[in-house]
């Protein structure tokens, strides 16, 4: 293709793609280089229903003047990313000179609020994921070897989980594994302990949370790889059963690297949509163990009254780089695969 | 009583507001478009307001929502603003007062405010900001019988007796978990945090340096807080830190708990024949919040709801969105919705459900600070006490952590340089 055709063919997107996400970004990474005016504190007498006390207000005429003057904010550099609700290296020097062991160490790192969501949220990413890859290649195999009959309703009960809105899902699942719920009874009947609860331990909590990520992710790699399979060429299959391969010997010789491009594809839409692990953490009320990126970002920008707009912008352009960095090697291959077939 | 005396000094005043005279509705022709959090009292007193005065308006329009605290000062920051006027209570009137949302009543209050006592303003300085209309505090809610077979006597006054109370009834192996708690995590840990205050205010806490937003809660006051905390959360349910009020109230009427500490706007509901068994409902009795520590105060926050005026928004629309609210303020509002709330206005009449409050408020107990930068540290407390409670770091640790995370966020928001 022409360089100029090909200039007025991508145009539209182009724009749309700097207009909806490049632009966007750049607001954001803006935003966050500035915090808010001091605010000017006036002390006063505040009286209602249950009596008069001293108090303080913001002296809004003062206030608003600074915000005239410079409607950004006061400039603050990178300082926002490098405070203690971000990269933290200033607690993190401090954690490493005064701790006596790598354990130490890591307790006062996980303290740090950016640092404890980051370990769940990667914790979650690289175990939900694998699961995920390789369980929806079994469903789909699975249900690719079903009678024809049955594969219709197979397909449908199996896509059912991603029908449901993740807020609701993540909902039913928590009511269930409650003390009075299906799951929660059961187990607690299962192991013969009445006070034992899915939601006061950590660890549980995690494992609950990766459980329902899997069950709730599992049907757009299982439909991708089913999609794939029927493109899996006969001719191939029928020569290797001739050399003698068992049908496990083929599905690992023959179907799975047929698939190697699908893999990289649900890869790859697995680490974006993992690493933004949100809506089961409000379901389940997890915060108290098991905080994400994403949970961070939304918990600064409700903080009503006084929205951290620099932290919450800090934050999303942190996970951005996170994810930048992930993917990497899953891009690169991705090129890889292209250039090769290009020559 | 508190109430009654409240109550009483608007009588004869009151008797001219009521339904017999028409309602002085302001300004015709008006648009009057009222931000509302969703609970039966707000609806009456919004609804009742839109009874009177919708007819003279050429709008009236009510948004009840949870999400109200969320979207007030967003939906009031342009001009003209999205509602002419948000109810609201403590916290959230110093949410708005921060970026000078709502506008000064006095003038409006001197026009239509034959119904309102004076103790109902709330002023600042002289400025009326809000009229409040009903109070609403969490308290102790103890169930008798159980108290009874268990051995104790009369209704724990302290926290060390709920504690003590709570030790004989698991001993008589009545139950595992008698306390019921709002502890949640949840929602940025709103709950968990204002357990703390309350407590913190029950020792005789003060949270910031005074007349500065240092914040001074790591002390001997905040250790002992997080000490009770942490006792209380030893009787309570193992999901405690799932907790909020639909859930407390739920075990509460399951029969699940002998001792909670509840909202006082939970009392009707619980105590009502709905949801509940006989032996729940006749057995509960609502009272003070308990003292801590030696303290002589109920260790509570009080809160009050009531009526704010956005800032930029015409004068006539002011006008009549005050009037139409206010001619709801009437002792035949209160009549009909006696039981919704814990009334403020004259024609009250307080029955058991009210008890708590009541008498958390006459015991003393400290309105929920009305300071600028107390939302930024209600927040760091929410976000940090977790660990604490869970079991996975000291009391010191966890105070610490909390004054860390609120000065960051205090520096960024321009309470702290």
């Amino acid at each position: 293709m022409k360089h100029r055709t090909f200039f007025w063919f991508v145009l539209p997107t182009l724009s749309a793609m700097i207009l909806f996400i490049a632009l966007p970004i750049v607001s954001v990474f803006i935003q966050s280089l500035f915090v808010e005016h001091e605010q000017v504190l006036v002390v006063s007498e505040s009286c209602g229903p249950f009596g008069c006390n001293p108090t303080t207000t913001v002296d809004i005429e003062a206030t608003e003047k600074l915000r005239e003057e410079q409607p950004l904010g006061r400039f603050n550099g990178l300082g926002t990313y490098f405070d203690r609700s971000h990269l933290a290296l200033a607690d993190i020097g401090e954690a490493w000179a005064t701790s006596e062991s790598l354990g130490e160490f890591w307790s006062k790192v996980y303290n740090l609020p950016f640092y404890n969501a980051l370990t769940f949220t990667l914790a979650y990413t690289f175990i939900v994921t694998p699961l995920v890859l390789v369980l929806g290649l079994a469903i789909a195999v699975g249900v690719n070897n079903l009678p024809r009959a049955l594969k219709g309703l197979a397909i449908f009960i199996s896509l059912l989980p991603f029908l449901v809105t993740p807020l609701v899902g993540s909902l039913i699942l928590f009511w269930m594994v409650d003390g009075d719920g299906v799951i929660g009874a059961t187990i607690q009947r299962l192991f013969n302990d009445p006070t034992l609860s899915l939601k006061a331990s950590t660890p549980l909590m995690w494992i609950m949370l990766m459980v329902y990520g899997v069950w709730h992710t599992l049907p757009f790699s299982f439909i991708t790889f089913y999609a794939g399979l029927q493109t899996v060429p006969e001719d191939t299959m029928e020569a290797a059963q001739i050399d003698g391969a068992s049908k496990w010997q083929s599905m690992i010789h023959v179907v799975v690297p047929h698939l190697m491009p699908l893999v990289s594809f649900v890869t790859l839409m697995m680490i974006m949509d993992n690493l933004r692990v949100f809506e089961p953490i409000v379901s389940f009320k997890a915060e108290a163990h098991a905080r994400s990126l994403s949970w961070i970002i939304f918990n600064d920008l409700r903080e009503s009254g006084n929205p951290l707009y620099a932290s919450a912008g800090a934050t999303s352009l942190i996970t951005i780089i996170i994810v930048v960095i992930l993917m990497m090697p899953v891009l690169v291959r991705t090129w890889r695969d292209f250039t090769r077939k290009s020559h | 009583m508190f109430l009654r005396k409240l109550a009483t000094v608007t009588t004869f005043v009151g008797l001219m507001g009521s339904a017999a005279y028409a309602a002085n509705c302001g300004p015709e022709g008006q648009s009057i478009r009222i931000l509302a959090s969703d609970f039966p009292a707000i609806h009456a007193v919004a609804g009742t307001a839109e009874e009177n005065c919708a007819g003279g308006a050429s709008e009236f329009s009510t948004n009840h929502t949870t999400e109200a605290r969320q979207i007030m000062n967003a939906a009031l920051t342009p001009n003209p603003s999205e509602y002419t006027s948000v109810i609201l209570a403590n916290s959230t009137l110093t949410q708005l007062m921060n970026d000078g949302l709502v506008r000064p009543l006095n003038d409006l209050v001197e026009k239509y405010g034959e119904n309102i006592s004076p103790n109902l303003l709330i002023t600042i300085d002289g400025n009326v900001m809000a009229v409040a209309f009903m109070a609403n505090s969490q308290h102790l809610f103890s169930r008798t019988d159980i108290l009874e077979q268990a051995g104790f006597e009369g209704i724990p006054a302290t926290y060390e007796e709920v504690l003590e109370a709570a030790e004989m009834i698991r001993a008589a192996g009545i139950m595992e978990h008698p306390i019921v708690m709002n502890l949640s995590a949840g929602d940025g840990g709103w709950n968990l945090a204002e357990v703390f205050n309350m407590i913190y205010l029950g020792h005789g806490g003060e949270f910031f340096e005074p007349g500065t937003a240092e914040p001074a809660i790591n002390n001997e006051k905040g250790l002992a807080t997080l000490e009770v905390m942490k006792a209380l959360a030893g009787y309570a349910h193992p999901d405690h830190l799932t907790h909020a009020s639909n859930e407390t109230q739920g075990l509460w009427e399951a029969g699940q708990a002998a001792l909670g500490v509840m909202w006082g706007s939970r009392g009707a509901p619980i105590l009502d024949d709905e949801g509940s068994s006989e032996e729940v409902t006749s057995n509960t009795v609502l009272s003070a919040a308990p003292t801590v520590g030696g303290g002589s105060i109920p260790a509570a926050t009080l809160w009050w709801d009531g009526i704010s005026i956005a800032s930029n928004v015409s004068d006539e629309e002011a006008e009549a969105t005050f009037a139409a609210l206010v001619s709801a303020l009437t002792p035949e509002m209160v009549a009909a919705n006696n039981d919704d709330a814990v009334w403020l206005l004259n024609g009250y009449q307080p029955g058991p459900a009210a008890a708590g409050v009541s008498a958390t408020a006459q015991g003393g107990a400290k309105p929920y600070p009305m300071i600028p930068q107390i939302g930024i540290l209600h927040a760091a407390l929410g976000k940090e006490l977790s660990d604490f409670l869970k079991g996975d770091e000291s009391a010191e640790q966890a105070l610490a952590d909390v004054e860390a995370s609120y000065r960051t966020s205090a520096k960024e928001a321009g309470f702290l340089q």
